[in-house]
């Protein structure tokens, strides 16, 4: 900025130009306070949808695994279906495409490798088509959870590791090999391993400090000790200075070994998954030796002699066992189908077309849609009426008098009420009292009709208040009558106030949870609902159930849950904007 | 809301009786009579007691200081204060020799016999039509659209304002002019075919062009009108009524035929007022 140079002596003194400067400062201040704001509430903005849509991104492909499956006339009849044991036909596909899988616990295991509701899914095409009876037919079925969350890399990859000159087998069995082999073939995982390692030495180190403390704990003890419990607190500090010793020695010892440039020892479920390929069979490494190491069959095959650099692939997953919901059997399974084609995915429609599940890979988010399109209804056809009709009346024809003070005060108080105080409203009166149905949307329609009403009423009375009252008076002087005067003027002119400060309430509503949890509306239910007598679920409720269900799956789907919510609600703001602008007239 | 009562208000002051002169106007046929009329904003007595003969088919010009009261008289004669909760009012109207403060009257009838047009132009923010059309409309003045749009066109030809709009008449009547607007306010009062158009300020917010042509305007409708006009200007006054009222702080100081009381005012108040020494 540059000084206005023909100011006149009074202008120009000390204290004026302070005052300036003062006032330029203040100004500068104000607009970067201004930035700032508008900076960091960009900032969250962008956070929350970048976190949301991302975590959402895991639901957008589901996988399918095809496996030939034989539909044995004997089993199924075609006019009792219901009775036909589709699960064990499922299974049976399971494990005559995985011969190898014997263990109780092992083929408990496969089963799991498809969807639990695959077998469903199976009947209802076998009842479309019952010409498939006797057949044996390659059937797609959906993947399991834990499968589609291997698939999309939430359990760490196979990774292929360069393998390094000939593998001499030295021993073999059903169980496993023993083979020898150059060192250098493990330096890959080294670094995870020496992490691990070195973990187990700070978990021993803490170990130490316990026993220390207890050692100390005794020794005081020891000062007033008697004869007779002498000897035993005496054999109690030898116990734990035993133990602290040994402790801080084997966190030496580890610690020794993270330094080393090679790791000998055994490899358990804590350090990284080594795996090695051969001729169609998978052994994992159970142990590294000086000369090479131990390896137990995942998958058997018959290997001995040498295997050359090319009769084998060494694979590497970094995550240990325990640290992922899918086991190493698992793994192998999936690579193994993943290797045979027999694995594929496409966009994920079912989120979108199904219902609640407790099984996540078959969840779908269309039930609560529907459920809350309908409370939505309800509510917009409670609330907006009379909302409207409310705020006439108080500014256009009440009186001004104590009942009408009395009413106001009470409607803004009824903002500000907590939202679960109308779900127990509700419960005692709409449920208790009328009998409305349990979880429908009528019931959640009602409830928040009722919490909307106020805000609608309050809204919708500010935008009539701004109508300017010359159009009042014009409509007046003409001879309408105040009812002609509010419907034909007062009221187009309020609409697009009204109708904003109605979405605002239905977005607010559209976000309730408690009132809902009051009348029943947080129930498991699977079904699509028909109508506002059907029992039902909303989008926030079923963003509130599937966080806290324990299937790693579910995290995903609850943040496509909130987008999607986040989507209904923006088209939802998209009409409102589009009514404005219709109604929307100059004055 | 505003209640008639015929009773006196409990502390009855005398009543300051208004300087008479002899006059044409005394002599027309009365449209309006108005007695003893007092109105009260809650405790403030707005209007003091106030008696006048409005002549029919001609202009009564209401002058005197803002805060006087001419506008609020001139809302009693179509009882608009009716709508201001804390307004009341005592005293005696009659038009056409009917109380309109009788309680068996609809308001909303007599506001179609007693048109109104504002301070500010206020179209409706709808088209030059409907604007005119409006009221018609919710009267069912007209059976047909036919007969409808020969209303709308006979009122904006009233109106002076016809060959300006008639090719625009779907766009809206906020779109005009000062002038148009305030004209389209006025063939919006005359498209009523009310008897009586009490015009409040018209001019106030128009340059002298417009000004101009509204009060052309306010001769040819005397024809057929009886007219009621605020007004600020004294010239205007002049130039338009036939009856001139003066208001003093509530009070109707004196009232006749326009020149007498520009050329002779009898009341000092008004001679202060008319030859600018106050006001």
């Amino acid at each position: 900025m540059t000084d206005f140079v023909a100011l006149s002596k009074h202008h120009t003194s000390e204290a004026a130009a302070k005052q300036l400067r003062r006032r330029r400062f203040a100004e500068w201040r104000l607009k970067a306070y201004g930035v700032l704001a508008i900076f960091l509430s960009g900032l969250a903005l962008v956070t929350l949808l970048w976190t949301v849509i991302g975590n959402a991104t895991g639901v957008v492909r589901e996988h399918y695994v095809t496996l030939p499956v034989a539909l044995p006339a004997d089993e199924i009849d075609p006019d009792n279906m219901i009775a036909a044991d589709f699960g064990g036909i499922a299974k049976t596909a399971l494990r005559s495409h995985f011969p190898h899988v014997t263990g109780r616990k092992e083929k408990r295991a496969l089963n799991d490798v498809i969807s639990s509701g695959a077998a469903f899914e199976l009947r209802e095409e076998v009842v479309k088509d019952n010409s498939l009876i006797g057949q044996r037919i390659e059937y797609r079925f959906l993947a399991s959870d834990v499968t589609d969350l291997y698939l999309k890399g939430e359990y760490g990859a196979m990774d292929l590791q360069p393998s390094l000159g000939a593998l001499e087998i030295q021993e073999a069995d059903e169980k496993g090999y023993v083979f020898g082999g150059d060192p250098q073939l493990f330096a890959p995982a080294l670094p995870l391993i020496q992490a691990e390692l070195l973990k187990r030495a700070a978990r021993l180190d803490q170990l130490a400090m316990q026993e220390a403390n207890g050692v100390r704990v005794f020794e005081e003890r020891l000062l007033e000790a008697t004869e007779e419990t002498r000897a035993e607190i005496e054999g109690q500090i030898t116990a734990r200075r035993a133990k602290m010793e040994k402790a801080i020695a084997d966190a030496q010892a580890f610690r020794a070994a993270a330094t080393q440039d090679r790791y000998v020892g055994e490899m358990d479920e804590f350090f990284p998954s080594l795996f090695i390929k051969a001729k169609g069979g998978w052994a994992k490494i159970t142990e590294i030796t000086e000369t090479g190491g131990k390896a137990a069959f995942v998958k058997p095959v018959e290997v001995t002699g040498a295997l050359a650099e090319g009769d084998y692939q060494f694979f590497m997953n970094a995550r240990g066992e325990v640290t992922r919901k899918i086991k190493d059997n698992h793994v192998i399974w999936v690579e193994d189908l993943r290797a045979d084609g027999r694995i594929d995915s496409n966009f994920n429609w079912r989120f979108f077309t199904a219902g609640d599940s407790r099984e996540p890979e078959q969840a779908g988010i269309w039930g609560a849609l529907v459920g809350s399109a309908l409370t939505m209804l309800v509510t917009f056809f409670l609330a907006f009426p009379v909302g409207v009709l409310s705020a006439i009346y108080l500014e256009e024809f009440a009186p001004r008098n104590r009942l009408t003070d009395f009413v106001e005060v009470n409607i803004n108080n009824l903002a500000a009420v907590p939202s679960i105080v109308f779900g127990l409203l509700g419960l005692s009166v709409f449920l208790g009292v009328f009998g409305v149905p349990r979880s429908a949307p009528l019931a959640g329609g009602i409830v928040l009709a009722l919490m909307s009403l106020p805000t609608i009423i309050i809204a919708s009375r500010a935008a009539i208040r701004a109508v300017p009252p010359s159009i009042r008076d014009a409509a007046l002087g003409l001879g309408a009558s105040r009812l002609q005067t509010s419907f034909h003027h007062v009221l187009p002119l309020a609409m697009p106030g009204i109708l904003t400060g109605s979405i605002i309430a239905m977005a607010q509503a559209l976000g309730e949870t408690a009132p809902l949890i009051m009348i029943g509306m947080v129930a498991f239910i699977v079904d699509i609902p028909d109508g506002i007598f059907d029992s039902a679920s909303v989008l926030p409720v079923q963003v509130f159930r599937w966080a806290d269900l324990p299937e790693r799956a579910f995290e995903a789907r609850t943040a496509a849950a909130i987008v999607v919510l986040l989507v209904f609600l923006v088209l939802m703001n998209a009409l409102a904007v589009f009514l404005r602008k219709r109604f929307e007239r100059r004055w | 809301m505003a209640t008639a009562t015929k009773k006196s208000p409990t502390k009855k002051k005398a009543p300051v009786r208004a300087k008479r002169h002899m006059s044409v106007t005394d002599s027309m046929p009365s449209k309006i009579v108005a007695k003893d009329v007092h109105v009260f904003y809650a405790d403030n007595e707005a209007i003091k007691g106030v008696d006048v003969n409005i002549p029919e088919k001609a202009v009564t010009a209401f002058i005197g200081p803002s805060g006087c009261g001419k506008s609020t008289f001139l809302r009693a004669i179509n009882r608009m204060n009716d709508t201001i909760d804390i307004c009341r009012m005592t005293g005696l109207i009659e038009l056409d020799g009917q109380d309109i403060y009788d309680p068996a009257i609809d308001p909303v009838q007599l506001r179609a016999q007693v048109g109104m047009v504002f301070q500010k132009p206020n179209p409706f923010p709808k088209s030059i039509y409907d604007n005119v059309a409006y009221g018609p409309k919710i009267h069912g003045l007209t059976s047909s659209k036919s007969d409808l749009d020969d209303l709308v066109e006979w009122a904006l030809q009233r109106a002076g304002l016809w060959d300006e709009v008639k090719d625009r008449m779907d766009q809206p009547g906020t779109g005009l002019s000062g002038g148009q607007q305030q004209r389209l306010c006025i063939a919006r009062a005359v498209a009523v075919q009310p008897t009586v158009i009490l015009m409040d300020e018209p001019c106030s917010a128009l340059d002298p062009i417009a000004t101009d042509r509204i009060e052309d305007l306010i001769h040819e409708l005397r024809e057929n009108f009886t007219l009621v006009i605020v007004t600020h200007s004294m010239a205007q006054a002049e130039r338009v009524s036939q009856k001139t009222c003066y208001f003093h702080l509530g009070h109707l100081v004196e009232q006749g035929d326009t020149k007498q009381i520009f050329k002779n005012p009898q009341d000092e108040r008004t001679r202060d007022y008319i030859f600018g020494r106050i006001g």
